[in-house]
């Protein structure tokens, strides 16, 4: 236990009241640990902005959230109605209900940008694995909550998503079938899926959600955020000023809790604009077959999910039988390097060698359906080894060669164009794009560990790159 | 405390052991604990009652029409074809996956309709219309000939919208598509020769 502080019994009625408090729970120091005397870097740019506005959607869809789940019904009988009748008669209820279904969209921009900026400055390299693998771990609630969120207006994109997602758990050999019974807890989806669906979104999800967010963000006060130069400014080399404050760094408040007022009036600017004017935002954010009841008997003619999940579906799209072939290629030609080429001791080499030919055996005998749907879980699962992946000298794209800059252009081309193709019916070229798009997407990854060392880096400064304005 | 020493000698295995004991006991505990909660996910008592044998009446259906009954919340489709689709389907099975419907015929194929046009009648074909590849209902493309989506030497069959698998007039699913086996032909029976009982195939 800390010593019990004295405090002077002139001192005013709130500091004592303080004093009171901090003796018995450490509320100063906590606001000093993770507010005033947590130093930030000081060359920040505007990419720094996406995690304080990730943590406003998250309040914004809690408090939305919360007032919607006073109107709405989990019935399958009533809950497209109950929707409606938010919409239509509930006083201002269709601001509450459109801040939340816009609010979803926004989070995945959000999310989307803060993932990127960790992408290119190399924020998910040590000491900060945690921080990003925390962080994988909320995308991945984040898409579970999406996803279950969507069934409840119980339209006809709601109906048909949950339709095609939970049957991809049935495509995983001896458990599948059962394993998609106890999601949906009937034999179609239904009213016990839509109940169970709801729990999960409204109690379940939130609660790891959150937890995983104050996890993310101590482990991030833990070893202090990284910066556009990649530079450490609280390293054991790094200048410090007489109390040993990094001389780079700048409390989080009072300077970037005003700075990220400007990020947050710009995106509520966005934001307000968006629900307004534009709530479905062309059929991206609010699909237009959702605002037609479920119907068990008729698939839309076209059926896609909704945008953030759309580069991820066009990668499980992209499996069909003739594209096992050339991942069958893929993993010949791993085994044949891990035999040939590296400088594994024999024993790892036989072990990797055993592994591939295992892999390959069983991507000739099951479904290319299930492959898929491994294909699409992986994606999103490589993200969690990012940190292992990346052998680059430095960290922040600005010190890596030209080449690489392009090649992470290239990335960021092939995601938006997976995103593009998700959205789209499926079509011949399409199909063939998608497919390109999908080796591209796990060579970036899987490749990272020698193609990140190739090429002349600039040297990082000592200090980072910041001037006065 | 920090002048108690923890060395080898001072450990009481015999405490270890029971230590080890109730924390293994306690672990059996809780997972039994997780049993009924992981069960109460099933599919309850009444969603396993809701899936009896449905009876349909085809006795209006003109050849090249489409009607479709629910069994266990589940379309199920009930297709006059016309002679000329018929005459069709012997010529695809070079473009097919699974022409005779070989694959897991218990789960999609009764032995009364393992022939060429998947029924037991050749002119009426009776599938679930749930694609076998993520469970959405294909769109029916009767019209033969060049369309969206389709090859130009379409011979008429199904298209799923979701990730475009295509069928054949006998729910046979054709070559290099996603969706990996064939529509699912429900086990049903004729009652009469306009009457047939969808879910059930052994009552006399």
């Amino acid at each position: 236990m800390a010593e019990f502080k004295e405090i002077s019994p002139n001192a005013s009625a709130g500091a004592r009241l303080l004093n009171w408090v901090d003796n018995r729970f450490p509320a100063s120091q906590l606001y000093k640990e993770h507010l005033s005397e947590y130093y930030a870097p000081k060359n920040f740019n505007f990419w720094y902005f996406f995690g304080s506005l990730a943590l406003l959607v998250l309040v914004i869809q809690i408090v939305t959230g919360i007032f919607l789940v006073m109107n709405y019904k989990p019935d399958a009988a009533v809950a497209f109605a109950s929707v409606e009748y938010i919409m239509r008669d509930v006083p201002w209820g269709w601001l509450i209900r459109y801040m939340h279904s816009t609010g979803a969209s926004a989070f995945f921009i959000v999310v989307y940008m803060h993932m990127f900026r960790g992408l290119i400055y190399g924020s998910y390299r040590k000491p900060r694995e945690l921080v990003w693998i925390f962080g994988c771990a909320i995308f991945l609630c984040l898409m579970a909550e999406a996803f279950m969120g969507y069934l409840l207006p119980w339209g006809q994109m709601s109906y048909w998503g949950a339709q095609v997602i939970v049957n991809l758990f049935s495509a995983i050999p001896f458990v599948g079938p059962d394993l998609a019974l106890l999601i949906r807890g009937d034999y179609v989806v239904s009213d016990a899926t839509l109940n169970r669906f709801f729990a999960f979104h409204v109690i379940a999800v939130p609660l790891v959600l959150l937890g995983l967010v104050v996890a993310h963000i101590i482990a991030l006060h833990e070893v202090g955020s990284n910066n556009p130069d990649g530079v450490e400014i609280k390293g054991p080399k790094a200048p410090k000023d007489a109390q040993g404050h990094p001389l780079d760094g700048i409390p989080f408040h009072p300077y970037y809790t005003v700075h990220d007022i400007l990020g947050v009036s710009v995106f509520l600017m966005a934001f307000s604009a968006i629900i307004f004017f534009a709530p479905t935002a062309g059929g991206y954010f609010l699909e237009y077959n959702n605002f037609i009841p479920a119907d068990p008997f008729k698939t839309p003619n076209h059926i896609a999910p909704v945008w953030y999940f759309t580069p991820f579906y066009s990668m499980l799209r992209a499996i069909t039988s003739e594209m096992m072939y050339a991942l069958i290629a893929c993993v010949f030609g791993a085994g044949l390097f891990a035999a040939l080429k590296s400088k594994m001791p024999s024993f790892m080499k036989a072990v990797s060698v055993v592994a591939c030919v295992a892999v390959i055996a069983m991507m000739l005998s099951i479904d290319a359906k299930f492959w898929g749907v491994v294909v699409m879980g992986g994606a999103v699962v490589i993200l969690f080894f990012l940190p292992w992946l990346d052998n680059a000298p430095v960290k922040s794209i600005r010190y890596r060669p030209d080449w690489q800059k392009y090649l992470y252009a290239v990335f960021v081309v092939v995601f938006a164009v997976l995103g593009y193709l998700g959205v789209q019916p499926p079509s011949e070229i399409g199909g063939r794009v998608s497919q390109v798009g999908t080796l591209f997407y796990f060579g970036f990854f899987l490749l990272m560990p020698w193609w990140s060392q190739i090429g002349t880096f600039k040297q990082v400064p000592d200090r980072v790159t910041f001037e006065a304005h | 405390m920090s002048d108690t020493s923890v060395d080898s000698q001072a450990i009481d295995s015999s405490k270890r052991t029971w230590l080890i004991t109730s924390a293994c006991a306690g672990a059996v505990g809780a997972g039994a604990v997780a049993v009924p909660f992981v069960s109460s996910l099933s599919p309850s008592v009444r969603a396993k009652a809701a899936g009896a044998a449905v009876q349909a009446d085809i006795s209006r259906l003109k050849p090249g029409e489409k009607m479709t009954v629910e069994w266990r919340g589940k379309p199920v489709w009930i297709i006059k074809r016309t002679p000329e689709q018929i005459a069709e389907l012997p010529k695809l099975d070079s473009k097919l996956a699974d022409p005779k419907s070989e694959r897991h015929p218990d789960e999609y194929t009764p032995p009364y309709a393992m022939n060429e046009h998947r029924s037991i009648k050749p002119e009426i074909m009776v599938v679930v219309g749930i694609c076998t590849h993520l469970g959405c209902s294909p769109s029916d493309k009767f019209t033969t000939g060049p369309q969206p989506s389709l090859p130009d030497d379409w011979e008429g069959g199904f298209l799923c919208p979701c990730h475009g698998s295509t069928f054949d007039m006998a729910g046979r699913v054709y070559k290099n598509k996603p969706a990996p086996d064939n529509l699912p032909v429900p086990p049903h029976m004729y009652l009469s020769d306009d009457l047939i009982l969808i879910g059930d195939d052994k009552k006399a």
